[in-house]
């Protein structure tokens, strides 16, 4: 799921400078289960918002605040709360978000940062493991994506600060490839170290995204 | 031919050494370091090493050329992409320089500049491979080159790194696309360095050990928890620590690991770091 989190109040506040009637967009998906934008902490912005003096004229959890769709109508079933407010205030990550503004030309703000695709460990605890580069490596590295865990991305074995088996950016962290070798190791197979892999093909990361997959 | 790839070949003992561009555009201190070496081979000329950042590597180069003194061009992955690295290549052989050191780099994350976004397009054995295709006369996209450079490209290698077998088939596979010599990280264990020279000698890479002259026992702390990939073990730190005279200490330490390379390596790289005039001690080892 995306993980997000709650930008500060001071960054809320200059977004919201001059916004007194604020309508409330929570997201019933990913940032409910991060808690950064499901139903309580839509609750919480509420009484935040109203004790710095701003009028809160509706709000809505939408199942998923990535479906455009979804989100349109939603919003549509709160037209009169939308059109009253000076803005919409949006608990969603940034996909969340662009679903309200391609539905609305009223002025959306967005209140939570995006930080990365993140599996759950446990509740509070997301690691990024896969970056979504469009160019899948794990059938050759044990299962473990080099392009996320390895600090610099490297596909042809670590890099010079590797010690200990820990990365250089983060002595905490173990060197993605330190872990890739050790279960090609006990898998008993050489995988992505029988070849130099060569240079990523970033053309697959499509920027503007225009992914359409028919079913 | 360079100098460093003729007396490599001639199997004379090399050294090598280093110089910093400035941070800003007054070259003096850059010149005056790289014209006072002696006996030095080529000069490697640093990429915003440790990730601060400094005038371009390709300029310093360039002007160590014109004023005969041989550059090795460090190019890290860091701060360029694939078109980058290989416009940089193409101008730096332009511009007389032949020597090159090909580097991932240390993660941005270390130097001035945190915020910056770094690149990594490809990684040393990838750029390795980039600069045989353009000597060849193409470039990454396959194009042809009109007048296709040559290198003598050169490569990085951890021989303290754990676990060994691990950096090991990092440094075969540099091996392997066409690295034409080994400048080591800092190396302190004689016994690490002849583990790693017994694996190497295979591959047929000549391997310079690196010499880093320790000041003091502050600074080697500060390189085992600043810079990635130098490990000082625990007892040089204590002699450093004990020594009245710090500075002495470590040019002895460094004239004790040159006298181990030249049993076992092709030559050396000095990191003597503002301290060049000491250069003739170290290398009485």
């Amino acid at each position: 799921m995306i993980i997000s989190s709650r930008k500060k109040n001071e960054e809320l506040l200059q977004a919201l400078e001059g916004k007194g009637k604020v309508f409330l967009v929570g997201c019933g998906a990913c940032a409910t289960a991060c808690r950064s934008g499901g139903e309580e902490e839509v609750f919480a912005m509420q009484e935040w918002l109203q004790s710095t003096g701003r009028d809160v004229t509706g709000w809505v959890v939408i199942d998923e605040a990535c479906h455009i769709m979804r989100a349109g109508r939603d919003l549509r079933q709160h037209r009169a709360q939308v059109e009253e407010a000076d803005a919409l205030l949006v608990l969603a990550c940034g996909a969340g978000v662009q679903s309200m503004s391609s539905s609305t030309d009223q002025r959306v703000i967005g209140a939570l940062d995006s930080l990365f695709l993140g599996n759950i460990r446990r509740f509070g605890q997301y690691e990024e493991k896969c970056s979504l580069c469009g160019d899948c490596i794990l059938n050759e590295t044990a299962g473990i994506c080099p392009v996320t865990n390895c600090a610099k991305g490297l596909l042809n074995g670590p890099c010079g600060g590797l010690e200990e088996g820990r990365c250089e950016v983060d002595r905490e962290i173990d060197c993605a490839w330190h872990l890739i070798f050790e279960r090609l190791k006990r898998q008993k197979r050489p995988g992505v170290f029988a070849r130099t892999v060569p240079a990523k093909n970033w053309g697959k990361v499509r920027k503007p995204g225009r992914h359409k997959i028919k079913s | 031919m360079s100098h460093l790839s003729e007396q490599l070949a001639s199997g004379r003992f090399v050294v090598t050494a280093e110089v910093a561009p400035p941070k800003g555009i007054d070259l003096q201190e850059a010149l005056s370091c790289a014209e006072g070496f002696d006996g030095i081979t080529a000069v490697n000329v640093t990429d915003n090493q440790g990730a601060n950042m400094r005038m371009s590597p390709l300029a310093l180069a360039a002007l160590l050329v014109r004023r005969g003194i041989e550059p090795v061009l460090q190019l890290t992955c860091r701060d360029r992409n694939r078109m980058a690295l290989q416009s940089d290549l193409l101008g730096a052989a332009a511009l007389g320089v032949e020597n090159i050191l090909l580097l991932s780099g240390d993660h941005a994350r270390f130097g001035d500049h945190p915020a910056a976004r770094p690149v990594f397009d490809l990684d040393s054995v990838q750029l390795l491979q980039v600069v045989r295709g353009l000597e060849e006369g193409h470039d990454m996209a396959g194009r042809p080159l009109r007048g296709a450079p040559h290198f003598f490209a050169g490569a990085a290698v951890s021989p303290e790194a754990e676990p060994f077998e691990l950096m090991f088939q990092k440094c075969s596979k540099k091996a392997a696309v066409g690295a034409r010599f080994f400048q080591t990280q800092a190396v302190f264990d004689p016994h690490r360095l002849e583990r790693f020279m017994e694996a190497a000698r295979p591959l047929g890479v000549p391997v310079l050990a690196g010499i880093l002259l320790l000041k003091s026992a502050r600074m080697a702390r500060f390189l085992n928890e600043k810079i990635p990939g130098v490990r000082v073990p625990a007892h040089l730190v204590e002699r450093l620590e004990a020594s009245s005279h710090p500075l002495e200490e470590g040019v002895a330490i460094a004239r004790d690991m040159t006298a181990c390379a030249r049993t076992l390596c092709a030559g050396v790289h000095l990191m003597t770091l503002g301290m060049e005039e000491r250069i003739p001690e170290i290398l009485q080892g």
